[in-house]
């Protein structure tokens, strides 16, 4: 029997209307399942059990009274830990916010609570987003559902706590790659929206150009769905952009005849693992058969993005965490002799290595005789990749290519704390440019490990990508395989 | 060796929108200590900016007024360093595109113009303040200021004299309270400078090496800190030393600055684009909008002072010194069809009793009209000029209008000719001794007589009148 954790969003949402469910049942027994579960993969930091009951029973009882009519009411969520939560403890994964509870709300969770979803928890994530594996935790690393010898990636447990079945679906922030790397290495779906169209206040800010929060799910239709909460002009962040509502459950059709796809020469080099390279190339076969005109074209800037990356992200970075400092909320240390002191320690003991190299890496860059070397050049290639992108959406609909050229790390393969990841240059560049970009499962290596496939799209065209996904995802069973844990 | 000092200045202006730069938080002066905050103002985590429109019209408005092109687009940087009153640890500024730029003031000193050069003027947001308990054991933080909207308004290098300076920055303020973008309060710390100055010998084309000062919060304390500095840099130079560039505290109490951070020391910044806000758009229409409701501005209505209303350059000067006191003056020349008088009487009276009793122009008790009543009260001869001091007195206790003043305590003029022939021989019948020293040739006795008979009075006969009736009688 299909358990209830392995369902999608849309399936779970039927057995609620059709009254075969109950919500409260229904937490309880994800609730059941962190429990005995994720000891192993360390997703979540924070598991609301008596609140999500709580929330659960006032849900059944609008759904009962018919005044609950979304197809998210009553579906379990978790959020990255950077997400605000008013009056629920929001850490970023640092000893630095380690019991900082907001007073507000972040608008993506305010929208959801509207929705009546059920937040189940917060989850695991690299301290401050940076990393991708999930190891840099103040607490303790995540493992992979499908094998717990590897990483579930990062920069957040969201790969892993839906893969596992722990949530309905998952909310986090991606920054280069932050949902779709972990959502590539766990098998499941995750679509990093347009930079601007969904509101980033009460998001923990880490690198504020590049990031923009999108939902990690079991399926493309489950994406759609959680999208059409999300998405939408927030006056509290001025660089969301008023757009109009669209609904994306209508981009949900089995269709791509005439769809033109590039495929980046730059994205299918020999650095890429052999089976990653033949499931993507077996994906772009079975998309020409159904109807697209798939064509390899060639991206040489592609292979600056993640230089610029980690200078863009790094400066912002060093600016945005200056706020901790020991004086206003968050981790001081307990002595100190004058003020200077005081910073010091307090930044010194509250953040982790990796934290801490990265805001002196982008201290540096931004620092007078230094800012033009590195920080206006990167802006520079950011410009340069703008442009590369713009000119090649005038030929195709969408560009393709591996999310990441490779399955999951075992743990302690890759180093944790190194700073430039060469495996996030296929990720990085939709963050650079703020375009949309999705990651799908489109295979399995032979120890079991799942393959993501990344479609990256026009501006604000996140409906191309849902149908081409859905399209795909119609015409294969990538997405129904569940990990066992 | 004759030196000449070389005066550019840096003016924050707090502006007087009615919310923050970034949230919608009061910018009320004076509320309890941080009851004027928000997750946005005290920079939380996961808050972000929203820039008020109002902030951007203000300065615009600023530059407008200060002949300054204005940036169609325009954006806003961070400027980071560490500091408790700073709650992001970086203050959203503006750095290489300023929202206003390359304008001027013109000024006068001792009666000749001058301009000075207005570099930029850009928007920024305030810190908190730090608040330090008796003890000197722990520090405590309002952050009631921190996100009131700023703009900073830097001036080129073009003073050469405190005098100059005195009165660049009284034009200034003028310019800002006339256009209402600020209240220009020093004593709030609503409007401070920072000075820089160097020094260097007569005919010399090279700068000196300059200093900035900082916390300067009055206009005493301004001119004194550039007398202070200019003779230290003097000294310096005289004894063979070179001068450091560094920034300096003014320390009123001491008549004397001490360096605060040399320029090794000098923060370095890291200037870079706010990614939390898009650029600052001013297109044409807003910008004439906005140039549609300047009004005249304090020079405009000075020089229309000496032309239309014949007033010396010196009253007009001080009359137009604030927009409040020369809408009092103007509307009580206008009134009461004398313009003279008028300003004898704001110049005066008004200004001595405002002063005496430290109020504001905004503090009369008594309208403009009020005071031309009385004018013409005065002109009509109703009352003399002499007992129009004592109704002006009780327009200020009372806030009454002057007629209803003059009746209730029947201060009109006695210009009934027996009635005063009564008194005068009145006076006349108690005073033989002065009369006869008056027939004896004694003339002031004739001055004493007079005196007499408006003490009867009380100042209210017509002293005319009296001269008229004396005379005769005496003869």
């Amino acid at each position: 029997m299909v358990e209830l954790c392995d369902l999608t969003v849309h399936q779970l949402s039927d057995l609620i209307k059709n009254k075969k469910i109950g919500v409260v049942e229904l937490t309880k027994t994800v609730i059941d399942r962190i429990k005995k579960a994720d000891e192993k993969i360390a997703s979540y930091i924070t598991v609301l059990e008596e609140d999500a009951i709580k929330q659960s029973e006032k849900i059944q009882d609008k759904i009962n009274k018919k005044n609950a009519n979304s197809p998210l009411a009553g579906i379990p969520m978790a959020l990255a830990d950077n997400i605000c939560t008013k009056g629920i403890k929001t850490t970023c994964a640092s000893k630095m916010l380690e019991n900082f509870i907001p007073p507000y709300s972040a608008t993506v969770y305010d929208s959801l609570l509207s929705e009546d979803v059920v937040l189940i928890g917060k989850l695991n994530m690299d301290e401050f987003s940076m990393g991708s594996l999930t190891e840099n935790s103040y607490y303790k690393p995540c493992k992979n559902p499908w094998n717990t010898d590897r990483v579930a990636g990062g920069s957040n447990g969201g790969g892993a706590a839906v893969a596992a079945g722990l949530t309905g679906f998952a909310l986090a922030s991606d920054t280069g790659g932050s949902i779709r790397q972990p959502a590539s290495f766990c098998g499941v779906v995750a679509l990093k929206p347009t930079y601007g169209l969904v509101s980033r206040y009460g998001l923990i800010a880490s690198a504020s150009s590049l990031e923009q929060i999108g939902p990690i799910t079991k399926d493309v239709t489950d994406c759609a769905l959680v999208l059409n909460a999300i998405q939408g002009h927030d006056k509290r962040d001025s660089t969301s952009i008023k757009v109009g509502y669209t609904d994306y459950t209508s981009a949900l059709v089995d269709d791509i005849k005439g769809m033109v796809i590039g495929i980046p020469k730059e994205y299918i080099t020999q650095e890429v693992e052999p089976e990653v390279k033949n499931a993507v190339l077996n994906a772009v076969k079975i998309l020409t058969n159904l109807g697209a005109k798939c064509e390899e074209f060639s991206l040489p800037i592609a292979k600056y993005a993640a230089l610029a990356y980690y200078i863009i992200s790094s400066a912002e970075a060093s600016s945005n965490l200056a706020r901790y400092d020991g004086v206003k909320y968050g981790y001081r240390a307990k002595e100190y002799r004058d003020l200077l002191d005081l910073y010091i320690k307090s930044r010194s003991e509250g953040f982790g290595k990796e934290v801490k190299k990265r805001i002196i890496l982008g201290t540096f860059v931004l620092s007078s005789g230094y800012y033009d070397k590195y920080y206006k050049k990167a802006l520079k290639v950011r410009t340069l990749i703008n442009e590369a992108f713009i000119k090649a959406f005038n030929k195709y609909d969408a560009i393709i290519g591996p999310t990441v050229p490779r399955t999951a790390y075992k743990t302690g393969e890759k180093p944790k704390e190194s700073i430039i990841n060469i495996d996030d240059m296929y990720t990085v560049s939709a963050n650079i440019a703020g375009l949309p970009s999705m990651s799908i499962p489109c295979g399995m290596d032979k120890n079991g490990l799942p393959i993501g496939l990344q479609l990256v799209g026009k501006p604000f065209r996140e409906s191309n990508l849902l149908k081409l996904a859905y399209t795909f995802e119609q015409n294969t069973d990538f997405h129904k395989r569940r990990a066992r844990i | 060796m004759e030196y000449e000092v070389i005066i550019g200045l840096e003016v924050h202006a707090e502006l007087s929108t009615k919310s923050k730069i970034f949230c919608s938080c009061t910018t009320e002066f004076g509320g309890d200590v941080n009851t004027h905050i928000c997750p946005i103002c005290i920079g939380m985590p996961g808050t972000l900016p929203v820039l008020n429109k109002k902030v951007v019209e203000y300065a615009v408005r600023a530059g407008l007024a200060t002949n300054c092109s204005i940036s169609e687009y325009s954006k806003m940087d961070r400027k980071n360093y560490f500091y408790p009153d700073l709650p992001k640890a970086y203050q959203i500024s503006q750095y290489d595109i300023p929202l206003c730029y390359d304008g001027y003031i013109d000024i006068d000193v001792n009666g000749t113009e001058k301009r000075i050069g207005i570099t930029r003027i850009h928007i920024e947001e305030d810190a908190g303040k730090l608040i330090h308990d008796d003890k000197g054991e722990a520090s405590f933080i309002d952050y009631n200021r921190s996100g009131v909207p700023l703009i900073e308004i830097v001036s080129e290098p073009d003073m050469r004299s405190a005098e100059e300076v005195k009165a660049y920055l009284e034009s200034l303020k003028a310019i800002l309270e006339y256009i209402n973008v600020s209240d220009c309060k020093m004593q709030e710390g609503s409007f401070r400078a920072d000075v820089n100055l160097s020094v260097r010998k007569k005919g010399e084309n090279k700068l000196g090496t300059r200093t900035e000062m900082k916390n300067l919060s009055s206009f005493r304390a301004v001119v004194r800190a550039i007398e202070g500095e200019a003779a230290r840099q003097i000294e310096e130079i005289e004894a063979g030393r070179v001068i450091v560039q560094e920034t300096r505290r003014w320390d009123e109490g001491k008549n004397m600055s001490y360096s605060m951070r040399s320029k090794e020391e000098a923060r370095d910044y890291r200037f870079f684009p706010e990614p939390d806000l898009l650029p600052v758009e001013v297109d044409e229409k807003w910008r004439e909008e906005i140039k549609n409701t300047l009004p005249e501005l304090p020079r405009d209505r000075k020089k229309r002072y000496i032309n239309d209303f014949s007033l010396p350059e010196y009253d007009a000067s001080i009359l137009t010194s604030s927009k409040m006191l020369a809408d009092f003056f103007e509307e009580t020349a206008i009134k009461s069809n004398n313009a003279k008088a008028a300003s004898n009487w704001v110049m005066g009276e008004v200004l001595r009793v405002l002063n005496e009793k430290q109020m504001e122009v905004q503090e009369i008790p008594f309208t403009a009209e009020y005071l031309a009543e009385l004018i013409t009260l005065i002109d009509k001869g109703v009352i003399s000029g002499t007992i129009g001091k004592t109704v002006f007195e009780e327009m200020f206790n009372s806030g009454k209008n002057p007629e209803t003043i003059v009746e209730e305590k029947g201060l009109k003029v006695i210009n009934d000719q027996e009635e005063i022939l009564n008194i005068v021989s009145e006076v006349l019948k108690k005073n033989v001794k002065s009369v006869e020293d008056y027939k004896n040739g004694k003339r002031k006795a004739f001055g004493f007589l007079v005196g007499q008979v408006m003490k009867e009075t009380k100042g209210k006969a017509d002293p005319k009148i009296v001269n008229e009736i004396l005379k005769k009688e005496l003869e």
